[in-house]
């Protein structure tokens, strides 16, 4: 029975994720001519810098997310059951809007001419370049996913037991001692699903970089989309880029989910010392 | 004894449109194990939150050692609770746990070990230090739990149903075990629970709670042998609670029988709620007796025999050590002392 009800997701998976994946996998070994090869991989050395930029960008923009974040989501979690709901269905109102239209307001609001600078300029500011900067690429990535931060975080801390943080408090804890030492370390789930849902859309984007960053800011999903679909057309090299940062970005989230599991271990040492 | 430590002094607490506490007085004196007793929603909870810290009363004053804390915060308090559900900290372990609240008061490393290593002893968890509190027993997490709030040397803790997830057996030793503990370390305990046969055991002072009120105050004895209202002598043990009618000072009138009792100072011809409890009833010959009855059913408790004899106008239950056949006709005495009047309530049954 369970094989049975498993089968649609398993032909599913097969289809969508496994065979795409051997396609990428398959086209990122090989030359135009279909010969195997390395060189897909070994030309990405080329593109170091926009691998860091990227890296840099997403980090920034996963950094102001969670910031951002998490005292919004705690606020909403300790917040009444009706205010919560409401609060929630603001929050997750963005997303019901396309990426492409709610990216292409920003580019209307930051433009020399837009209406950030037109009302600077009453008062007899700017214009300042706002458009076509990183400030506005990371922007972008926070206004587009600061709900998937906001989520898990919420989701977390609204299901731990409130009883656990009166016990902080009851045993000696100020409101401020009680979230570092009880909510923080207990909200490292949260905290882990938070970054890994903004860090991974945001180290991929090309919309928001292309959009909001202009030529000088091209990131990698940029360099990938220009391979499969722009002048430079070069899908076996966009397979081997594609490949590339799929490595880091696995890299990165054994990274985070290290450093978790030890802070974890080590959260009262370090609880300790900050207050 | 001695002096009041915590008094409530008219204290009410709405939520909404329900008044959960309805102008609530209790002195609490020191060193003393008070129960607050009764059934869920009567508000023992409420109370004993208001203590804490974690709910401030709508109205009344609450003291501590005469002086006002209404707004004290919980972490300010010279007073620990020991939750429900433990409510433990499920990242630390157990000795994190237990020095959690030393830790706070920035006490020194070698201070807080031994303490931690005292309390580990005092509730018998030697070695489970660095034990996750997740794969903990529901016992050893009580156990946990109590020294983790103990650790704090509070002059009163507050102990919420603290018992009430463990099984039968646990539950009578732990009883015997934090009493133990409430006079060894002479610190006052103030213990809610639903069982009254947890509350007559532990405690030197029980108050029986309904529906925001407090209903009694006194001694096990006196909560058990004199309840006030039909309610108290409901709520503590099993009891035959009817309807009668006082005629003068020590006589009552019971299904239009006069019993000699011992009560006075409930007027003439006065309708009164009236309490036998069933162990205080003898099963007789039916000539012998002025209530009679059949007996309906006859149920085996291991050590007395649980029957319900049926006098047309009321089903008695009587305890025994010995057994009735069923469906024979019995008759039913009692002695004056074991009679118990009482007021008649909204409660009355």
């Amino acid at each position: 029975m369970k094989k049975i009800a498993s089968a649609p997701y398993i032909i599913w998976m097969a289809i969508f994720i496994i065979v795409p994946l051997i396609m990428v996998a398959y086209f990122a070994f090989t030359s135009s001519d279909g010969a195997f090869t390395f060189e897909n991989i070994t030309k990405t050395e080329e593109y170091i810098p926009v691998f860091v930029k990227s890296i840099v960008l997403a980090a920034a923009a996963t950094a102001i997310c969670l910031a951002a974040a998490y005292p919004l989501a705690y606020i909403l979690a300790n917040m009444r059951l009706n205010a919560q709901s409401t609060m929630l269905m603001i929050i997750i109102l963005p997303m019901w809007i396309n990426l492409l239209l709610k990216t292409y307001a920003w580019q209307t609001l930051l433009g020399n001419n837009g209406l950030i600078n037109s009302v600077l300029g009453l008062i007899g500011l700017g214009p300042y370049k706002l458009l076509n900067t990183r400030g506005a690429v990371i922007l972008g990535m926070v206004y587009d996913l600061l709900p998937f931060m906001v989520l898990p975080l919420y989701t977390v801390m609204a299901k731990m037991d409130k009883s656990i943080l009166e016990a902080a408090a009851d045993l000696g804890c100020s409101k401020l001692q009680s979230i570092l030492k009880v909510t923080v370390p207990l909200s490292v789930p949260g905290i882990i699903s938070g970054i890994t849902m903004v860090f991974i859309p945001a180290i991929s984007t090309f919309i928001i970089s292309r959009m909001l960053g202009g030529s000088s800011n091209l990131l990698i999903g940029d360099l990938i989309e220009m391979q499969f679909l722009g002048n430079s057309y070069n899908p076996n090299l966009g397979a081997g880029i594609s490949l590339v940062l799929m490595a880091i970005v696995l890299i990165v989230m054994a990274v985070i989910s290290l450093i978790d599991t030890s802070g974890n271990e080590n959260e009262d040492r370090v609880g300790g010392a900050r207050v | 004894m001695e002096k009041n430590i915590i008094s409530l002094r008219d204290v009410s607490v709405t939520f909404g449109n329900e008044q959960v506490l309805n102008r609530v007085n209790l002195d609490i004196r020191d060193k003393e194990f008070v129960t607050l007793l009764g059934p869920s929603g009567c508000g023992k909870t409420t109370t004993l939150r208001i203590i804490g810290g974690f709910l401030r009363p709508d109205a009344g004053t609450v003291t501590f050692e005469g002086a006002r804390i209404n707004n004290v915060p919980p972490h300010k308090r010279n007073i620990n609770t020991v939750f429900q559900k433990y409510a433990l900290f499920p990242h630390l372990n157990v000795y994190e746990n237990i020095a959690f609240g030393l830790k706070v008061k920035k006490i020194s490393k070698e201070k807080i070990k031994s303490e931690v290593s005292k309390m580990l002893s005092l509730v018998n968890l030697e070695g489970f230090e660095q034990r996750s509190v997740t794969q903990l027993s529901g016992g050893q997490q009580q156990r946990v739990a109590i020294a983790r709030a103990l650790i704090n040397r509070p002059k009163v803790l507050l102990l919420d149903e603290p018992l009430g997830a463990l099984d039968l057996k646990l539950r009578k030793e732990m009883q015997r075990e934090l009493k133990k503990m409430q006079q060894q370390l002479e610190i006052t305990f103030i213990y809610v629970t639903h069982d009254q046969e947890e509350a007559l055991t532990m405690s030197d002072t029980v108050v029986v709670m309904n529906h925001g009120d407090i209903q009694q105050i006194g001694t096990p004895e006196d909560i058990y042998n004199e309840p006030v209202n039909a309610f108290v002598a409901d709520f503590i043990g099993e009891s035959n609670i009817m309807g009668g009618t006082m005629i003068r000072d020590l006589e009552v009138e019971i299904f239009g029988k006069r019993f000699e009792c011992v009560d006075t100072g409930f007027g003439e011809n006065n309708p009164v709620d009236v309490v036998i409890r069933p162990e205080d009833i003898r099963l007789v010959e039916p000539e012998n007796a002025k209530l009679t009855g059949t007996v309906e059913s006859v149920i085996f408790k291991g050590v007395h025999f649980e029957m319900t004899v049926n006098s047309g106008s009321f089903k008695w239950l009587v305890h025994s050590t010995k057994a009735a056949e069923k469906g024979a006709r019995v008759g039913m005495v009692f002695d004056p002392f074991d009679i118990q009047i009482m007021h008649k309530t909204e409660d009355s049954v």
